[in-house]
């Protein structure tokens, strides 16, 4: 697929985030990133989906590239608000502390990097109350941070934390 | 309070409709289906009685069990979970992971660059090459990926989440003029499925909003 990110685990590789991240809640299943209840599952599939269908892929690189340098940023920023206008919605009936009830889940993991993006867009967040709050309170939990683009091996200097 | 039949709403020619459409045939799940214009009166889908219900404003949405779901793979993994046969995924981690590899890269790598409001905004100059520019790079990985997984179907011998994607995929290769010579277990792989009755009852040219002159 020429992408990232690929996980080579248990003898197999693995592309497309969502499904490595599936792999790895069925083979290591604590502490869980699915909730038990299917309804509350299809909650948490949705939000991703949402998110990794909806939003991220007509915002990444090679499309980006394609728009041109001229239209990159209102085509980022219209892909990027369009969705959050959905999602902020669908959060008003699926929110606690998190995106789904208090537990994190995957959708929360797929929710703190497009809150970045938007941020690297000049997407303005206030529209968006319920994304802001949980991706504010997310980014204080340890496992996001350790995993932050600022503090991995490859971040520039002039972006290291 | 008596649960009703599941309604999903669907549009004939939308692929991600399709899959889901799909997925009930195969489980042989009765329901009622609300269809949704996409094109007629600026879209039917951005309507606000629409937009209460799902507000993606898109197509396909499930209402079931009290709830209801958008993107056409959480809707069929929580069918999968609550109607569990006949299976739309191996029992193998690793080969739902496969399942799930080539379920999202049609369904976030292919699909939403060609769907309706992406081409929208593409232009009708240029939207048919980027159309084509999305399909054919998204299926020159697929062709590779599924050297290592395919069977009969898209991984092993049984039909799964996969194939409920790759189908629609291929459809919209064929309205989008893509050649499928450089694809042959693409092609292979999707003839062989149009000939199951659930992908065939599914399909959009029979559906009850399909128009006269796309009819079969």
């Amino acid at each position: 697929m020429k992408q990232v990110p690929a996980l080579k685990i248990d003898g197999i590789t693995i592309g497309q985030s969502l499904a490595i991240i599936e792999y790895l809640e069925e083979t290591r299943p604590t502490p869980r990133l699915l909730p038990q209840d299917p309804k509350k599952r299809a909650h948490v599939r949705m939000i991703s989906d949402l998110i990794a269908s909806g939003i991220q892929p007509l915002q990444n690189l090679s499309v980006l590239k394609q728009v041109g340098q001229e239209k990159q940023l209102s085509w980022a920023q219209q892909a990027i608000s369009s969705g959050f206008n959905a999602l902020e919605r669908i959060l008003q009936s699926t929110a606690g502390k998190y995106c789904v009830g208090d537990e994190v889940s995957m959708a929360d993991l797929c929710l703190v990097p497009q809150v970045a993006n938007a941020d690297r867009y000049k997407v303005d967040l206030t529209p968006y109350p319920t994304i802001s709050r949980i991706s504010k309170s997310l980014l204080t939990l340890e496992a996001f941070q350790v995993s932050h683009p600022c503090r991995q091996p490859d971040t520039p200097p002039e972006l290291r934390a | 309070m008596q649960a009703g039949k599941p309604i999903l709403y669907s549009y004939f020619r939308s692929s991600c409709s399709w899959r889901v459409r799909i997925a009930l045939a195969l489980k042989s799940i009765d329901y009622e289906m609300v269809t949704v214009n996409l094109i007629k009166d600026g879209g039917q889908q951005f309507s606000e009685e629409f937009q209460a219900l799902n507000p993606m404003k898109q197509v396909p949405a499930l209402k079931i069990d009290g709830i209801t779901i958008g993107q056409s793979l959480a809707i069929i993994e929580y069918l999968e979970e609550t109607r569990p046969t006949p299976r739309l995924l191996p029992q193998d981690p690793k080969k739902r992971a496969h399942v799930r590899m080539i379920s999202d890269l049609i369904a976030s790598g292919i699909q939403p660059l060609q769907n309706l409001s992406v081409l929208k905004q593409v232009g009708q100059e240029k939207q048919l090459s980027w159309a084509q520019q999305a399909i054919s790079s998204g299926f020159n990985a697929l062709e590779r990926i599924l050297q290592s997984t395919a069977g009969k179907y898209c991984v092993g011998d049984e039909v799964s989440m996969a194939d409920l994607c790759l189908v629609p995929q291929v459809a919209n290769a064929d309205r989008y003029k893509v050649d499928l010579t450089p694809y042959p277990t693409i092609s292979r792989i999707s003839k062989s499925l149009l000939t199951l009755e659930a992908f065939q009852v599914s399909h959009p040219c029979r559906q009850p909003d399909t128009p006269p002159e796309l009819r079969a």
